[in-house]
């Protein structure tokens, strides 16, 4: 048995019944109406508790929990710049672990949690997020996938999917929108050989939360890809976050699934998927495309979840 | 006021401009923005939970009897909970009807 | 009692920081830094120090590891070079906003390009807003003693800042000089254990790093330059501290024959010491020459800059790095000037920029901007390169 199926054995796991009532992120904070984002990030916290120190990169989450003098956590919390959140919670760990064994503090318990958007992890962050994890930090690293800049108001990032129209990749006479496939990220973080990866949706809230949890159990550095709608950028009405969530998800186009010491395990088989140009016309972003650009997009989408029915030795 | 506001003056400043009163967002009224307010019909609800778990305001609190009740102080009125609640016992309402 | 050994400057600078008992220690390679933290991670490894050596993948996650160290209350130690420097300013200017008593010694050399590993300050200049207390080594023991000293101030309640200690690379870093190691009593006799006046800790939830809207980021920086001024008094206490403990005595500004000198070359550094042995060859010649050498770069000693150099005719001011100001002088050219124009004081002043990127500084180099001074007659003169081809 790997080091990440052995720390989470035994863990039974929460339910819609039995929620934790604790909110390590407070109400006050200044989300958007229907923020996705700040909603995944608060399950999280709810399943993380309140024995963690949180390492904010530069971000919607960071401007909406903290502007002075009010914060939205209860929580130890810093924010330092854009690009280097990983390192930040390196340093914070390896004081926490130093000091411990040194005996200038008795706290061996703390969960350590650096999260970041999609642009700060898969674009200006990825060399100090791929060096914390090949370095072993004990700690979680959550993306919160937006799918663009969304804080500067609305640019393309590498997670940007293809045909979406951002700011920097607008759909125009000679432009489909963004014209390159979204960064596998949590492929990347695999390569790391690190015990623990999964994606995560809010619309799935129980199992959003099992996987902070077991990250949070399981020693050593883990990766999680949280899907976070964003009705601003997105261009989707606020009350159908968790919908548009819950429809990436039943389309295909965002699946949820574990990397467990390196071994794919499918969290969910979408029996039925439905077709993605019905995700597709919740969002304005994509309201560009043509029925054949559409029918590529499906090709692909299929073609790579084809691909992770293989990798989790899954029948298609 | 003066530390709500953050008009206050640099010898009042904690360290490094660090924020020393945790969760303290929880005085802003962001129940301010809302144009729509969302209303539950008890009689329909199935205490089932949802409205809580995907508000994204953390607007939702179980009563002594197990149905969640909202704080308006905090909804934004983004509508989430009522289109997710399985037996659509919840209706969103004009603010000032 | 300690000990005098002959010891390379790096390993020393390596076993002070070891010495201090630092937690964490986050560092990237870079010539001519490599020693220092190439010591500690063997330190470390052979169990000399229970610290955390990270081995970071860049200078730019070495600050910020360190950020991180730092704000969770651990001792942390870190250095750098150039280059290196050059990549992780955006959170140098962090770490000093956000307060925290970083240690960092930088191995001074030239900013590409060309690509040059040799030694001159222009790093150094590079760093002076960045709103560390930076203090500067002339010898190998200057840089052990500047490291303890960085921590004592750093680390106390009225003064929290990072530290930045300068020293020569290659020049300095790389010389074997005799140096008075103390032992680890004397030195916890002098560096009292890291209390954090604030830490990331679950049982006392802090935010550190929030938005600073229009409303408040003027008083922020405010309070941070307050930190900085006020540091001073606390810089000149503990190094009369150190004097009294360990018999060597420093002061923001050191002076060699500057009493009835004439003309004053004012220096950082390593290349104070060619500059007294040529203030000696000059003074054989029946000139009256005298050196002003800044230990303390920031916050800068106004006054204790101005006091040996007011009786001065000539001042010679030298700046080992390459400014483009396009004009007439040089960084440490116009700090002179400012301090001369506060006092209304107008002696024939010279800016040269010497010994670039490795270039070695002679005493017959000195002899001539010597001369070149005093021939100007006060008129205002472009900074001028010396030592250069045509």
């Amino acid at each position: 048995m790997g080091i990440a199926a052995e720390a989470i054995k035994d863990f039974k796991g929460f339910n819609l019944k039995n929620m934790p009532e604790v909110e390590p992120l407070s109400s006050g904070h200044r989300a958007c109406q229907g923020c996705g984002e700040i909603l995944a990030l608060r399950q999280a916290m709810k399943a993380l508790g309140t024995n963690v120190v949180v390492c904010s990169a530069t971000g919607c989450m960071e401007i909406v929990t903290s502007p002075f003098p009010q914060t939205a956590w209860n929580v130890p919390w810093i924010h330092v710049a854009f690009e280097n959140t990983s390192a930040v919670v390196s340093g914070v760990e390896a004081a926490y672990k130093a000091m411990n064994r040194k005996g200038k503090i008795n706290q061996p318990d703390v969960t350590f949690l650096a999260y970041g958007g999609d642009g700060s992890t898969a674009d200006i962050g990825i060399q100090a997020l791929s060096g914390a994890l090949e370095r072993g930090h004990n700690f979680i690293y959550i993306c919160l996938d937006n799918e663009a800049y969304m804080n500067t108001g609305i640019q393309r990032s590498s997670s940007t999917p293809w045909g979406a129209s951002t700011t920097t990749s607008p759909a125009g006479k000679y432009s489909k929108g963004q014209s390159t496939w979204k960064k596998n990220m949590p492929a990347i973080a695999v390569a790391h050989e690190i015990p623990y990866v999964a994606t995560a949706s809010p619309a799935y809230p129980v199992d959003l939360m099992n996987k902070v949890k077991k990250a949070s159990m399981i020693p050593g550095p883990a990766y999680l890809h949280f899907y976070s709608p964003c009705p601003t950028g997105w261009r989707c009405g606020g009350d159908e976050s968790v919908a548009v969530a819950r429809l990436a998800v039943q389309s295909k186009v965002f699946p949820l699934y574990e990397v467990i010491d390196g071994q794919y395990v499918l969290s969910r088989k979408v029996a039925k998927p439905k077709p993605i140009s019905e995700y597709f016309k919740m969002q304005r972003r994509f309201r560009h495309l043509t029925e054949t650009d559409v029918q590529m997009i499906q090709e692909r989408i299929d073609a790579e979840y084809a691909e992770l029915l293989k990798k989790c030795g899954v029948e298609a | 006021m003066a530390k709500e506001t953050g008009i206050m003056s640099w010898k009042e400043l904690e360290l490094g401009n660090s924020i020393t009163r945790p969760g303290n967002a929880g005085e802003l009224k962001t129940g301010d923005w809302r144009s729509m307010r969302p209303v539950t019909d008890y009689e329909k609800c199935t205490k089932c939970g949802q409205c809580y778990i995907f508000c994204p305001d953390m607007v939702y609190k179980k009563n002594a009897e197990g149905y969640y009740e909202q704080n308006y102080y905090y909804c934004k009125g983004c509508g989430i909970c009522a289109h997710e609640c399985p037996v659509s016992c919840i209706a969103m309402v004009q603010e000032g009807d | 009692m300690g000990k005098r050994i002959g010891v390379e400057v790096s390993i020393a600078a390596a076993e002070a920081a070891a010495l201090a008992d630092v937690d964490v220690i986050a560092a990237y390679p870079i010539t001519p830094q490599t020693h220092i933290v190439e010591h500690l991670s063997e330190l470390v490894a052979d169990g000399h120090l229970d610290a955390e050596f990270i081995p970071v993948e860049s200078e730019h996650s070495a600050m910020s590891c360190c950020i991180g160290s730092s704000a969770a209350g651990a001792r942390t130690f870190t250095a750098t070079s150039s280059q290196g420097y050059a990549l992780m300013s955006e959170i140098c200017y962090i770490a000093s906003s956000m307060r925290l008593p970083i240690v960092m010694t930088v191995a001074n050399r030239a900013l590409s390009a060309p690509i040059s590993i040799w030694n001159d300050h222009a790093d150094m200049m590079m760093s002076r807003d960045t709103g560390w207390i930076q203090t500067v080594a002339e010898n190998g023991q200057e840089v052990v003693d500047l490291i303890f000293h960085a921590f004592k101030v750093g680390e106390d309640h009225r003064v929290l800042l990072p530290v930045q200690v300068n020293l020569d690379g290659f020049i300095l870093s790389h010389m074997i000089e005799p140096i008075h190691m103390p032992d680890k009593a004397e030195v916890d006799a002098y560096l009292p254990p890291y209390k954090p006046a604030m830490r990331l800790d679950p049982a006392h939830p802090v935010s550190m790093g929030p938005v600073g809207m229009p409303d408040i980021y003027t008083e922020a920086k405010m309070a941070q330059d307050q930190a900085l001024r006020n540091s001073k008094a606390v810089i000149v206490e503990a190094w009369k501290e150190f004097g009294d403990k360990f018999g060597r005595y420093y002061k923001p500004v050191e002076t060699y024959k500057t009493e009835d000198a004439e003309t004053i070359i004012v220096s950082m550094g390593s290349i104070s010491e060619t500059a007294m042995t040529a203030a000696d060859a000059l003074r054989a010649k029946g000139k009256k020459v005298g050196v002003a050498r800044i230990r303390l770069w920031r916050p800068f000693p106004e006054a204790e800059l101005f006091e040996p150099v007011k009786g001065a005719k000539n001042l010679v001011v030298l700046d080992r790095a390459m400014n483009f100001s396009g004009g007439d002088t040089g960084i440490l050219g116009g700090e002179v000037k400012s301090v001369l124009f506060d006092q209304n004081h107008h002696p024939s002043l010279r800016n040269f920029f010497v010994g670039l990127g490795g270039r070695d500084i002679t005493v017959q180099n000195f002899e001539e901007m010597v001369e070149k001074a005093s021939a100007n007659g006060g008129k205002p003169v472009p900074y001028e390169i010396i030592n250069v081809r045509d």
